[in-house]
């Protein structure tokens, strides 16, 4: 009960006249930085966050963490529009969201998306206001060897659960860590694969990588089929909004489901990333019109949006308890906490109450207040589609190349995009999925430093894995995804030998 | 309220203060910056070196030091080499400026990237970040000679150190502290020292020796204990922060009997070949930085020690440091083979 009454004492606090001006702005401000490709939220939050130095540190968290929501809803459009992702984890929401807007259906994705990803945020910040302290403790359970685990179950459940052939699939995902090995080895501090070129110090960065294959990519390859950019006829008023919503709650199995993922990955902290990927992997094994997917199918939008957004509002919640930051973008507004003299840790619950819950109530807010504004859009976002495919295109590289200059302000990225905007081309030509190679480039390096942190520890033994409830429950559970298709067969032979 | 109240009162104050200064330094100042200033930053977002810089950053805004922008940057690739190769190739660019931590000797010396410090115009050096040994708040130790006892009568190998980075300051330490004891841990790096610290909350590593401000939150709440600072004296901060304890009681380490002092430099550095009116535009800068209220309250919590030096005094501390650091380096065979 006590928790409800601070809650509404932070509403009091988040919907004073100027909370909500800064909410708003900052939601704009994210959406924006969202759709830019390569900017993301992390540098957007970074860049703007000597902006807050002059405010109270509640109206600057209110503004950061409403920046960080827009970013979140922002990253979808682009994927949908365009098959470019703004941010790392809406590469799964392209999968379908894209073949959507190219049936002239992009007004539904882009609602399902927006929606989808306020339920995950709301399932996410009432989880925070009821169990807080709780959740925390789990979190401290995370060692280098249930990084792993969960790792490896975002992996396995990805190739296990794909339909594509599974040497391809595995193929481009070796491709993926291949790339992900490059640059510094942290666990031995001296550098890989990087032949003497000082470019290459940073390793191959996921979001030039994703630049380059999905949007550069696409763009070849709708050049190819002739400058026609389908998907102009999308309607574009506002009763799109309302017919979707009429569809969602269909889909309340895979929302819950997502959510729940969603939440988990973000405590842990895994981040959004893994979470959006896995989410959609199961969902397409356990979907009834799983065979759909990848061809257009509203319910491969609302289960990784669900789970990003889940994942991205449950990150912020290890921070503010145990100061460790669940995904890059947080580890900023971490920075920033310490900067407005707030220590994060256990014990601001306890000695900044005002702060702690106008932060949980403007995730509320500021999560009500972002879906407003982009549910209004959706028919601007839509109506993007009409320009001529000569007029966008044009556009659509501009974009790119900026994004990836932004990411690390180097012209090395720019050229590195355009390479790997031919790989995609080459790679969709030869019928190989660009998301597991994707997914390893992501999460490639990460695994393998929790793998190895794990094997120091334990002096080389692999038993590590299996050495605790936890750890083995995530690994069971990823040997199960991956063999899932030979675990079917092999179940349905038992029962016509039976039969 | 009261807190803001007192906290505006003094911006104000500062602010006039500064109005009086800058006014007589503008007919000294013979050059300054005629754009955006970058500020590297050799490290990610959300480290230690990049709460500074941001730090710097809103000083300089809030209280209009400059009148261009400053713009941080983070060049992290490498271990920092892209932020130091960075810088090195921007001859005769004096609006770009960065600030370093221990990587600007242990980066080039174990990866072999052709950088050395003297590449880069020394400015001034900001602050130490000092050191601290941690072990959680349940272990048994209650002192710095507990902990080596116990790690003098384990199997080697079996105590583990979790540290920021590898081959960096953290492990450099760890080093120091096996040589001192004859023992051997099992030393795993990991990617920032938060992280660090709340694998020793959750008992995933046995101790620690993270920099206050990455561990002060759990010390607060309880979970970890300090048992030495690796300084020649104490912390002067005496505000208690957990138990009554404050920062002035944690003991030196040479107290107890391990003689290992380290430091680690937060300092700036700037583009080759600068000269002496660009370096001097930019101390002035900072020891306008420095004077802010905003500056004295991150010095404090993050207990950091508060040297400055400029000019021949800095570069003289940055040369002995390098031969210490190559030292130290070279006997825990840690340098690249090009090295």
């Amino acid at each position: 009960m006590e928790e409800l009454a601070n809650l509404f004492h932070g509403f009091a606090v988040a919907l004073q006249p100027f909370n909500i001006m800064v909410m708003l702005l900052g939601i704009v401000l994210g959406v924006i930085i969202g759709v830019l490709p390569g900017l993301g939220g992390a540098n957007g939050v970074a860049i703007l966050l000597p902006l807050t130095f002059s405010m109270s540190p509640t109206s600057a968290i209110i503004m950061l963490s409403c920046i960080y929501w827009g970013a979140l809803f922002g990253g979808a459009i682009t994927s949908i529009l365009f098959n470019i992702p703004g941010e790392p984890w809406s590469v799964a929401t392209t999968f379908d969201g894209y073949p959507m807007a190219q049936q002239g259906k992009a007004g539904e994705a882009l609602t399902a998306a927006f929606t989808s990803s306020f339920v995950g945020a709301l399932f996410a910040v009432v989880m925070i206001t009821l169990v807080a302290p709780l959740v925390a403790s789990f979190a401290l359970q995370f060692g280098p060897a249930e990084k792993f685990a969960v790792y490896f179950l975002a992996f396995c459940s990805f190739v296990g659960l794909s339909k594509e052939p599974p040497f391809k699939t595995v193929a481009a995902m070796m491709i993926g860590f291949a790339l992900a090995a490059v640059g510094l080895d942290s666990i031995t501090g001296q550098l890989r694969l990087t032949f003497g070129i000082t470019e290459l110090l940073n390793g191959f960065d996921f979001l030039i990588a994703v630049i380059g294959l999905f949007g550069i990519g696409e763009i070849l390859l709708t050049m190819e089929e002739g400058l026609a950019f389908r998907g102009g006829n999308a309607k574009i008023n506002l009763r799109v909004v309302i017919q979707t919503w009429k569809e969602l709650p269909t889909y309340w199995m895979t929302s819950l489901r997502s959510c729940l993922i969603g939440c988990w990955m973000g405590i842990t902290p895994a981040g959004a990333t893994p979470a959006s990927f896995m989410s959609y992997g199961i969902a397409k094994r356990v979907a009834k019109r799983g065979n759909n997917f990848g061809k257009g199918e509203i319910e491969g939008v609302v289960a990784p949006e669900t789970a990003a957004h889940a994942a991205g509002t449950a990150a912020l919640l290890p921070m503010l308890s145990l100061g460790v930051p669940g995904s890059p973008t947080a580890a900023v507004l971490l920075g920033g906490l310490l900067i407005w003299g707030l220590q994060p840790g256990p014990m601001l619950f306890v000695e900044q109450k005002e702060f702690v819950w106008g932060l949980i109530a403007s995730m509320y807010l500021g999560n009500l207040v972002g879906l407003i504004v982009v549910l209004t859009c959706v028919p601007v976002f839509a109506a993007i589609l009409r320009v001529p495919f000569s007029i966008i295109a044009p556009l659509i590289l501009v974009l790119c190349a900026i994004g990836a200059y932004s990411v690390h302000s180097s012209t090395f990225d720019v050229v590195m995009m355009l390479v790997f905007g031919v790989l995609g081309y080459l790679l969709k030509k030869c019928n190989y999925p660009l998301a597991p190679l994707v997914l390893a480039i992501v999460l490639g390096d990460k695994a393998e430093e929790a793998f190895r942190q794990s094997l120091l520890g334990s002096q080389g033994s692999l038993g590590v894995f299996f050495s605790n409830a936890l750890v083995s429950t995530i690994m069971v559970l990823g040997l199960i995804a991956l063999f899932w298709s030979a675990i079917q067969e092999g179940y349905s032979r038992l029962r016509a030998a039976a039969a | 309220m009261f807190r803001s109240a007192y906290r505006s009162a003094l911006i104000t104050a500062f602010t006039a203060a500064a109005a009086l200064g800058t006014s007589t330094i503008a007919a000294s100042a013979a050059w300054e910056p005629v754009r955006p200033v970058e500020f590297i930053v050799p490290a990610g977002t959300g480290g230690g070196a990049d709460q500074m810089a941001r730090t710097i950053q809103g000083i300089v805004t809030k209280h209009n030091l400059m009148k261009q922008p400053l713009v941080v940057i983070n060049k992290s690739g490498g271990a920092g080499g892209e932020g130091f190769l960075d810088v090195k190739a921007s001859q005769n660019n004096p609006h770009k400026i960065i600030i370093t931590l221990s990587n600007l000797f242990t980066t080039p010396l174990a990866t072999g990237i052709p950088f050395n410090w003297k590449d880069l115009t020394p400015v001034a050096m900001l602050a130490l970040d000092e050191f601290v040994l941690w072990v959680n708040a349940e272990k048994p130790y209650n002192n710095a000679k507990d902990f080596m006892d116990a790690l003098k009568a384990a199997s080697p190998g079996s105590i583990k150190m979790g540290g920021t980075g590898s081959k960096q300051e953290d492990q450099i330490i760890t080093v120091a502290l096996e040589k001192a004891a004859g023992a051997k841990f099992t030393y795993i790096p990991y990617k920032g020292g938060g992280e660090v610290a709340v694998q020793l909350v959750g008992n995933h590593v046995d101790s620690t020796v993270n920099n206050p401000i990455e561990a002060v939150a759990q010390w607060r709440g309880g979970k970890l204990k300090p048992l030495c600072v690796f300084d020649s004296k104490p912390m002067p901060y005496d505000e208690p922060i957990a138990d009554g304890k404050a920062w002035k009681d944690i003991p030196t380490c040479k107290s107890q009997g391990l003689d290992i002092e380290y430091l680690m430099l937060r300092g700036i550095f700037m583009s080759p070949k600068a000269t002496k009116d660009q370096v001097a535009y930019y101390v002035d800068l900072f020891n306008k930085v420095r004077a802010t209220p905003d500056w004295q309250e991150f010095m404090k919590s993050g207990a950091f020690n508060t040297t400055f030096m400029t000019g021949d005094e800095y570069a003289k501390w940055v040369g002995d440091e390098e031969k210490r650091h190559q030292d130290l380096m070279k006997e825990a065979g840690f340098l690249a083979p090009s090295n």
